[in-house]
Protein backbone atom coordinates (compact mmCIF):
# COMPACT_ATOMS: atom_id res chain seq x y z
CA UNK A 1 0.00 0.00 0.00
CA UNK A 2 1.42 3.18 -0.86
CA UNK A 3 -0.23 6.70 -0.69
CA UNK A 4 0.63 9.99 -2.70
CA UNK A 5 -1.46 13.30 -2.54
CA UNK A 6 -1.20 16.34 -4.60
CA UNK A 7 -2.52 19.80 -3.85
CA UNK A 8 -4.23 22.57 -5.90
CA UNK A 9 -5.37 25.36 -4.15
CA UNK A 10 -8.46 24.38 -1.70
CA UNK A 11 -8.32 20.93 -2.94
CA UNK A 12 -6.12 18.17 -2.35
CA UNK A 13 -6.52 14.56 -3.70
CA UNK A 14 -4.62 11.77 -2.13
CA UNK A 15 -4.27 8.37 -3.96
CA UNK A 16 -4.17 5.43 -2.04
CA UNK A 17 -2.23 2.47 -4.23
CA UNK A 18 -2.85 -1.21 -3.37
CA UNK A 19 -4.67 -3.41 -0.77
CA UNK A 20 -6.17 -1.86 2.06
CA UNK A 21 -6.96 -4.24 5.22
CA UNK A 22 -6.33 -4.52 9.05
CA UNK A 23 -2.35 -4.80 8.54
CA UNK A 24 -1.97 -1.46 6.53
CA UNK A 25 -5.08 0.72 7.62
CA UNK A 26 -3.10 2.05 10.62
CA UNK A 27 -0.50 3.44 8.28
CA UNK A 28 -2.66 4.95 6.08
CA UNK A 29 -5.04 6.55 8.83
CA UNK A 30 -1.79 8.45 10.08
CA UNK A 31 -0.50 9.47 6.33
CA UNK A 32 -3.85 10.82 5.14
CA UNK A 33 -4.26 12.51 8.55
CA UNK A 34 -1.05 14.49 8.23
CA UNK A 35 -2.06 15.60 4.22
CA UNK A 36 -5.52 16.98 5.81
CA UNK A 37 -3.54 18.67 8.64
CA UNK A 38 -0.48 19.97 6.58
CA UNK A 39 -2.70 21.16 3.60
CA UNK A 40 -5.90 22.22 5.26
CA UNK A 41 -7.70 21.49 2.17
CA UNK A 42 -11.67 23.04 2.05
CA UNK A 43 -12.09 19.63 -0.17
CA UNK A 44 -10.38 16.47 0.59
CA UNK A 45 -10.28 14.20 -2.14
CA UNK A 46 -9.83 10.23 -1.69
CA UNK A 47 -9.07 8.39 -4.69
CA UNK A 48 -9.12 4.69 -4.41
CA UNK A 49 -9.22 4.16 -8.46
CA UNK A 50 -5.87 1.76 -7.84
CA UNK A 51 -6.99 0.15 -4.73
CA UNK A 52 -7.10 -4.10 -5.57
CA UNK A 53 -8.33 -5.06 -2.37
CA UNK A 54 -10.54 -3.85 0.37
CA UNK A 55 -12.23 -5.23 3.70
CA UNK A 56 -14.34 -3.73 6.40
CA UNK A 57 -10.92 -1.91 7.53
CA UNK A 58 -10.97 0.35 4.67
CA UNK A 59 -14.64 1.41 5.16
CA UNK A 60 -13.38 2.26 8.92
CA UNK A 61 -10.95 3.85 7.35
CA UNK A 62 -13.32 6.20 4.95
CA UNK A 63 -15.99 6.75 7.89
CA UNK A 64 -12.52 7.96 10.27
CA UNK A 65 -11.77 9.93 7.56
CA UNK A 66 -15.16 11.54 7.37
CA UNK A 67 -14.81 11.98 10.83
CA UNK A 68 -11.21 13.70 10.77
CA UNK A 69 -12.24 16.36 7.52
CA UNK A 70 -15.66 17.66 9.47
CA UNK A 71 -13.62 18.52 12.73
CA UNK A 72 -11.14 20.19 10.70
CA UNK A 73 -14.02 21.69 8.41
CA UNK A 74 -13.21 20.15 5.07
CA UNK A 75 -16.00 18.12 2.63
CA UNK A 76 -14.31 14.50 1.75
CA UNK A 77 -15.77 12.96 -1.45
CA UNK A 78 -14.22 9.31 -2.82
CA UNK A 79 -12.98 8.92 -6.13
CA UNK A 80 -13.17 6.84 -8.77
CA UNK A 81 -13.81 3.85 -6.30
CA UNK A 82 -12.01 0.82 -7.91
CA UNK A 83 -14.84 -2.43 -8.41
CA UNK A 84 -12.73 -4.02 -5.03
CA UNK A 85 -13.57 -0.56 -3.12
CA UNK A 86 -16.64 0.15 -4.48
CA UNK A 87 -18.00 -3.54 -3.38
CA UNK A 88 -17.32 -2.79 0.15
CA UNK A 89 -19.10 0.52 0.54
CA UNK A 90 -22.18 -0.70 -1.30
CA UNK A 91 -22.36 -3.20 1.23
CA UNK A 92 -22.44 -0.92 4.12
CA UNK A 93 -24.24 1.60 2.58
CA UNK A 94 -21.96 4.14 2.69
CA UNK A 95 -22.35 5.12 -1.04
CA UNK A 96 -25.46 7.15 0.84
CA UNK A 97 -23.56 8.71 3.70
CA UNK A 98 -20.23 9.37 1.88
CA UNK A 99 -20.26 11.56 -1.61
CA UNK A 100 -18.40 9.50 -4.45
CA UNK A 101 -17.34 10.78 -7.94
CA UNK A 102 -17.00 8.55 -10.92
CA UNK A 103 -15.44 9.25 -14.13
CA UNK A 104 -13.20 12.15 -15.03
CA UNK B 1 -26.46 -38.33 -3.23
CA UNK B 2 -23.48 -37.31 -0.80
CA UNK B 3 -20.69 -34.62 -1.95
CA UNK B 4 -17.48 -36.30 -1.55
CA UNK B 5 -14.60 -34.30 -0.91
CA UNK B 6 -12.27 -33.58 -3.25
CA UNK B 7 -9.16 -32.03 -2.08
CA UNK B 8 -8.20 -30.01 1.03
CA UNK B 9 -5.68 -28.39 3.35
CA UNK B 10 -4.81 -27.11 6.53
CA UNK B 11 -2.46 -24.23 7.60
CA UNK B 12 -1.78 -22.74 11.05
CA UNK B 13 0.36 -19.18 11.78
CA UNK B 14 0.69 -16.51 14.25
CA UNK B 15 -2.30 -14.08 14.78
CA UNK B 16 -0.10 -11.26 13.33
CA UNK B 17 -1.65 -8.80 11.22
CA UNK B 18 1.21 -9.16 8.41
CA UNK B 19 -0.62 -12.57 8.13
CA UNK B 20 -3.98 -11.47 6.88
CA UNK B 21 -2.24 -11.32 3.00
CA UNK B 22 -0.70 -14.41 3.48
CA UNK B 23 -3.73 -15.89 4.87
CA UNK B 24 -6.06 -14.62 1.90
CA UNK B 25 -3.57 -15.80 -0.86
CA UNK B 26 -3.08 -19.10 0.66
CA UNK B 27 -7.36 -19.74 0.34
CA UNK B 28 -7.14 -18.37 -2.96
CA UNK B 29 -4.34 -20.24 -4.40
CA UNK B 30 -5.92 -23.09 -3.11
CA UNK B 31 -9.39 -22.34 -4.89
CA UNK B 32 -7.61 -21.45 -7.92
CA UNK B 33 -7.64 -25.58 -8.78
CA UNK B 34 -11.28 -24.86 -9.33
CA UNK B 35 -10.87 -22.43 -11.91
CA UNK B 36 -13.48 -19.84 -10.57
CA UNK B 37 -14.57 -17.02 -11.60
CA UNK B 38 -12.20 -13.56 -10.97
CA UNK B 39 -15.50 -12.43 -8.59
CA UNK B 40 -15.24 -15.20 -6.59
CA UNK B 41 -11.77 -14.98 -5.81
CA UNK B 42 -12.10 -11.33 -4.73
CA UNK B 43 -14.54 -12.41 -2.55
CA UNK B 44 -13.02 -15.12 -1.10
CA UNK B 45 -10.11 -13.09 -0.19
CA UNK B 46 -12.41 -10.68 1.13
CA UNK B 47 -14.27 -13.10 3.50
CA UNK B 48 -11.15 -14.78 4.92
CA UNK B 49 -9.54 -11.54 5.30
CA UNK B 50 -12.42 -10.19 7.57
CA UNK B 51 -12.38 -13.75 9.90
CA UNK B 52 -8.46 -13.35 10.17
CA UNK B 53 -8.40 -9.91 10.89
CA UNK B 54 -11.29 -10.76 13.86
CA UNK B 55 -9.30 -13.02 15.20
CA UNK B 56 -6.36 -11.00 15.33
CA UNK B 57 -8.55 -7.79 16.39
CA UNK B 58 -10.62 -9.16 18.68
CA UNK B 59 -10.02 -12.99 19.81
CA UNK B 60 -6.69 -12.08 20.67
CA UNK B 61 -7.00 -8.50 21.46
CA UNK B 62 -4.61 -7.85 24.63
CA UNK B 63 -2.02 -10.72 24.28
CA UNK B 64 1.39 -9.61 23.82
CA UNK B 65 3.05 -12.82 23.29
CA UNK B 66 1.45 -13.66 19.76
CA UNK B 67 3.51 -17.23 19.76
CA UNK B 68 0.55 -17.97 22.21
CA UNK B 69 -2.22 -17.21 19.73
CA UNK B 70 -2.78 -19.52 16.83
CA UNK B 71 -4.95 -19.16 13.69
CA UNK B 72 -5.96 -22.51 12.12
CA UNK B 73 -7.67 -22.09 8.53
CA UNK B 74 -8.67 -25.28 6.92
CA UNK B 75 -10.32 -25.81 3.42
CA UNK B 76 -12.50 -28.85 1.80
CA UNK B 77 -13.12 -28.40 -1.89
CA UNK B 78 -16.37 -30.95 -2.64
CA UNK B 79 -16.98 -32.62 -5.77
CA UNK B 80 -19.84 -30.52 -6.39
CA UNK B 81 -17.79 -26.71 -6.82
CA UNK B 82 -18.43 -26.15 -2.91
CA UNK B 83 -15.98 -24.61 -1.31
CA UNK B 84 -15.96 -25.19 2.56
CA UNK B 85 -13.50 -22.87 4.85
CA UNK B 86 -13.15 -22.69 8.69
CA UNK B 87 -11.21 -20.23 10.21
CA UNK B 88 -10.58 -20.78 13.88
CA UNK B 89 -8.93 -19.24 17.11
CA UNK B 90 -8.36 -19.92 20.27
CA UNK B 91 -8.97 -16.39 21.50
CA UNK B 92 -11.64 -14.80 23.88
CA UNK B 93 -15.03 -16.08 21.88
CA UNK B 94 -18.06 -13.60 21.48
CA UNK B 95 -20.69 -13.60 23.94
CA UNK B 96 -23.41 -12.99 22.04
CA UNK B 97 -23.30 -14.24 18.60
CA UNK B 98 -26.67 -13.00 17.41
CA UNK B 99 -25.96 -9.66 18.77
CA UNK B 100 -22.03 -10.01 16.64
CA UNK B 101 -23.67 -10.08 13.17
CA UNK B 102 -25.76 -7.26 13.35
CA UNK B 103 -24.68 -4.67 11.20
CA UNK B 104 -22.73 -2.00 12.48
CA UNK B 105 -22.22 -3.82 15.43
CA UNK B 106 -18.87 -3.51 17.41
CA UNK B 107 -17.06 -4.02 20.74
CA UNK B 108 -14.19 -1.91 19.32
CA UNK B 109 -14.30 1.78 19.91
CA UNK B 110 -11.07 3.00 19.18
CA UNK B 111 -9.75 1.12 16.30
CA UNK B 112 -11.88 2.55 13.67
CA UNK B 113 -13.90 -0.54 12.76
CA UNK B 114 -17.12 0.31 11.10
CA UNK B 115 -18.67 -3.43 12.71
CA UNK B 116 -19.55 -4.63 9.00
CA UNK B 117 -17.09 -7.78 8.80
CA UNK B 118 -19.96 -10.02 9.63
CA UNK B 119 -22.38 -8.52 7.12
CA UNK B 120 -19.50 -8.65 4.17
CA UNK B 121 -18.89 -12.27 5.27
CA UNK B 122 -22.66 -13.01 4.75
CA UNK B 123 -23.21 -11.11 1.65
CA UNK B 124 -20.08 -12.55 0.01
CA UNK B 125 -20.43 -16.13 0.42
CA UNK B 126 -23.85 -18.90 -0.06
CA UNK B 127 -23.28 -19.86 3.93
CA UNK B 128 -22.12 -18.64 7.11
CA UNK B 129 -22.13 -20.30 10.66
CA UNK B 130 -20.17 -18.91 13.94
CA UNK B 131 -19.54 -20.91 16.87
CA UNK B 132 -18.20 -19.54 19.85
CA UNK B 133 -17.10 -20.33 23.61
CA UNK B 134 -16.45 -17.65 25.73
CA UNK B 135 -12.48 -18.28 26.92
CA UNK B 136 -12.55 -20.94 24.23
CA UNK B 137 -12.34 -19.66 21.12
CA UNK B 138 -14.40 -18.85 18.24
CA UNK B 139 -14.93 -20.75 14.71
CA UNK B 140 -16.37 -19.16 11.51
CA UNK B 141 -17.38 -21.42 8.71
CA UNK B 142 -17.91 -20.13 5.36
CA UNK B 143 -19.02 -22.20 2.23
CA UNK B 144 -19.04 -20.90 -1.42
CA UNK B 145 -19.53 -22.23 -4.51
CA UNK B 146 -16.59 -22.31 -7.04
CA UNK B 147 -18.31 -22.98 -10.33
CA UNK B 148 -19.48 -20.88 -12.51
CA UNK B 149 -23.40 -21.85 -12.45
N1 LIG C 1 -12.85 -14.12 16.47
C1 LIG C 1 -13.51 -13.31 17.33
N2 LIG C 1 -13.25 -13.38 18.66
C2 LIG C 1 -13.90 -12.58 19.54
N3 LIG C 1 -14.84 -11.66 19.18
C3 LIG C 1 -15.15 -11.55 17.88
C4 LIG C 1 -14.50 -12.36 16.89
N4 LIG C 1 -15.03 -12.04 15.68
C5 LIG C 1 -15.93 -11.07 15.91
N5 LIG C 1 -16.03 -10.77 17.22
C6 LIG C 1 -16.96 -9.78 17.83
O1 LIG C 1 -17.99 -9.50 16.90
C7 LIG C 1 -18.04 -8.09 16.63
C8 LIG C 1 -18.48 -7.85 15.22
O2 LIG C 1 -17.50 -8.32 14.28
P1 LIG C 1 -17.45 -7.65 12.82
O3 LIG C 1 -16.33 -8.23 12.06
O4 LIG C 1 -18.81 -7.70 12.21
O5 LIG C 1 -17.16 -6.11 13.13
P2 LIG C 1 -15.79 -5.46 13.67
O6 LIG C 1 -14.67 -6.41 13.52
O7 LIG C 1 -16.04 -4.91 15.01
O8 LIG C 1 -15.59 -4.25 12.63
P3 LIG C 1 -15.05 -4.38 11.11
O9 LIG C 1 -15.02 -5.84 10.76
O10 LIG C 1 -16.06 -3.65 10.29
O11 LIG C 1 -13.73 -3.75 11.08
C9 LIG C 1 -16.66 -7.58 16.99
O12 LIG C 1 -16.65 -6.20 17.31
C10 LIG C 1 -16.29 -8.47 18.18
O13 LIG C 1 -16.88 -8.00 19.36
MG1 LIG D 1 -14.32 -7.45 11.75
Amino acid sequence: MEIRSEKNEGKTVAYIYGEIDHHNARLAREKLDKIIEHDRPISFYLDLSSVSFCDSSGLGLVMGRLRKCNTVGCTLTVQNPSGAAMKILEIAGMDRIIRIEKGE
Amino acid sequence: MADRVINGMKIEFMAKSVNESFARAAVACFAAQADPSVAVIADLKTVVSEAVTNSIVHGYSGVEDKSLCPIYIQCRLFESGRLVIRIKDRGRGIEDIETAMQPLFTTDLDGERSGMGFTVMKSFTDGIKVHSRLGKGTTVTLEKRLDRK
